[in-house]
């Protein structure tokens, strides 16, 4: 029910936004999808990761590559970005899960800055610091998306889609091992799940939704640019997931939106709108430790209880 | 027919000797008891057997086969569940979520990515959990059941899988005399088609439990036999009283 109304305000959004709330909110269903995947691994799995970024940065290249210099259609370029990046998933989970914990984080942070500085030196290919542009937006059914309601349904008709697939893996009965491996993998392992399994599969998993976050990201911007693979921009998600309450399927929304509402927000009146973000982070973990999502809740509750 | 056979079974921490040589073998359906001095290598034993350790030397079979280079998990596949001296359960989920849990295990629907965990999960961990006298407080998180019952849960969810072979680590531990009795009665009633091999410091409360009994001392076997054999043997007394 409280999804249903969600989705209604979001569908609504547009008939009493202007073009720029348009604009950001189609960022933040972008972000949203981006932080989700984040959340499979680090709310679900207990895989905290901050090379994340490295999936929606190499399906934006490789979409944004093969419609700049192969010439292909969007709708060929998409599913090959996705297929390439899900593949490289499925590499890159079978050396960061070697490890586990702080040896993970190091591993996935290694891996995607690999491909951040490939994007940087490898400036026949990337364009390096110039980063990729010219880049058309897709005509699904001969729509026009270049103006913002139209790419806002768009992006919101995929960003629903996506956290509904994601929802459903987590409340599936594969949701209830990863949640198991996560708690106790000792355990998980003595009941005879093959817990090193239950985490590739995830990682993969969550590397495919974080590559449609790419694609509606490089559609969006119509331009791609190192900095999209690079530390900041996993940290980023990573933060929106813990701010908005790691674990749980609204956290990641929210927090998606906690984070790029102050970005814009703030940095149009604040010079130094980074140390706003970062008091704000140091507020929520503070008062709020377990995110946005959950503390409202809990919050609720005891208000509820005194009533 | 032999259900365990262990082969010089060896294991060390660093120089440490933990598991120094053990070759014991256990029969279908036999209920023995190993028993040994803190730090006697017990536990290890028990780690090496599931594969939560890996050995340094020797054989484990199960049923004839060797399951030594096997993965924690595979082992289980082939009839091995174990509990744990330190209850490690699932603190947040209900008691029938921890069963069903073990249930899945076994289970294929463990791969479905789509569909959620079939109610028949739940009505049978229901039945297992009615089997061990928990049915009352299935819809409660572990978090809030007593420590005798998270014990009993435990057991309920090893037995859920209905194992050939079940290791059952110090079950008694930390127990009132009316949850060992409880305790006691469920292991009573664990059928003859599963052996069960158990570790337990109680050795008033688990010599009658079992057929036969294992000491250990420093990682090695150094007495088995029946209840009168093992208590008549001077070196259980040396190892437990000192003289």
């Amino acid at each position: 029910m409280r999804w249903a109304v969600f989705g209604v305000l979001a569908a609504l959004l547009p008939l009493v936004a202007g073009e720029y709330y348009i604009n950001l909110a189609s960022q933040i269903v972008i972000f949203a999808v981006f932080a989700a995947s984040i959340n499979l691994l680090l709310g679900y799995g207990g895989l905290p990761t901050l090379g994340h970024a490295a999936y929606l940065g190499v399906a934006a290249y490789v979409s944004a590559l093969m419609h700049l210099k192969l010439g292909f259609d969007h709708w060929m370029a998409a599913p090959i970005a996705v297929l390439a990046t899900t593949l490289m998933g499925c590499v890159f989970g079978l050396i960061a899960l070697r490890a586990a914990g702080l040896g993970f984080l190091m591993l996935t942070l290694a891996l995607s800055q690999v491909l951040w500085g490939t994007a940087y030196r490898w400036v026949s290919m990337t364009d390096g610091d110039n980063g990729l542009r010219g880049l058309a937006r897709p005509t699904p059914f001969g729509l026009d998306l270049n103006q913002a309601m139209p790419f806002y349904y768009f992006a919101l008709v995929i960003g629903a889609f996506s956290i509904w697939m994601m929802a459903r893996f987590v409340n599936s009965a594969f949701g209830a091992t990863l949640k198991g491996a996560r708690d106790q993998p000792r355990r998980m392992s003595a009941l005879g799940y093959d817990v090193w399994l239950i985490r590739w599969i995830t990682f993969v998993y969550a590397s495919f939704w974080g590559a449609v976050s790419g694609l509606l990201f490089v559609y969006y911007h119509k331009y791609i640019h190192p900095v999209s693979l690079s530390l900041a921009n996993s940290a980023e998600g990573l933060l929106a997931v813990i701010a908005g309450g790691s674990g749980t399927l609204a956290g990641p929304l929210v927090g998606a939106a906690i984070v790029l509402l102050l970005k814009n927000w703030a940095s149009a009146y604040i010079e130094r709108w980074n140390m706003l973000l970062g008091f704000v982070f140091v507020f929520i973990v503070v008062f709020m430790p377990e995110g946005v999502v959950p503390g409202v809740k809990r919050l609720w509750k005891r208000y509820v209880s005194k009533t | 027919m032999e259900a365990l056979r262990i082969q010089n079974l060896k294991k060390a921490f660093g120089g440490l000797p933990a598991i120094a040589d053990v070759s014991l073998s256990v029969q279908a359906g036999e209920r023995r008891l190993i028993i040994g001095p803190n730090g006697a290598g017990k536990t290890t034993l028990f780690n090496l057997l599931t594969g939560d350790l890996a050995r340094d030397a020797g054989s484990i079979e199960l049923f004839g086969e060797e399951v030594g280079r096997l993965a924690t998990h595979n082992r289980v596949h082939r009839g091995l569940a174990r509990t744990y001296q330190i209850i490690t359960l699932f603190p947040k989920d209900t008691l029938e979520h921890n069963v069903a849990l073990s249930l899945l295990g076994l289970s294929r629907t463990r791969w479905n990515t789509f569909g959620r965990l079939p109610s028949h999960f739940y009505e049978e961990a229901r039945q297992v959990l009615a089997r061990v006298g928990l049915e009352s407080v299935a819809g409660r998180p572990i978090a809030e059941v007593a420590y005798g019952e998270k014990r009993r849960v435990e057991i309920a969810m090893a037995l859920a899988q209905k194992p050939r072979v079940l290791l059952l680590d110090e079950p008694l531990a930390g127990l009132s005399r009316e949850e060992r009795a409880q305790v006691k009665g469920l292991i009573n009633s664990v059928p003859r088609e599963t052996t069960v091999v158990m570790i337990e410091h109680d050795m008033d409360t688990a010599l009658d439990m079992a057929d036969r009994i294992t000491v250990l001392h420093y990682g090695r076997v150094i007495v088995e036999g029946t209840r009168a054999e093992v208590v008549a043997d001077p070196k259980t007394r040396e190892v437990y009283l000192g003289h």
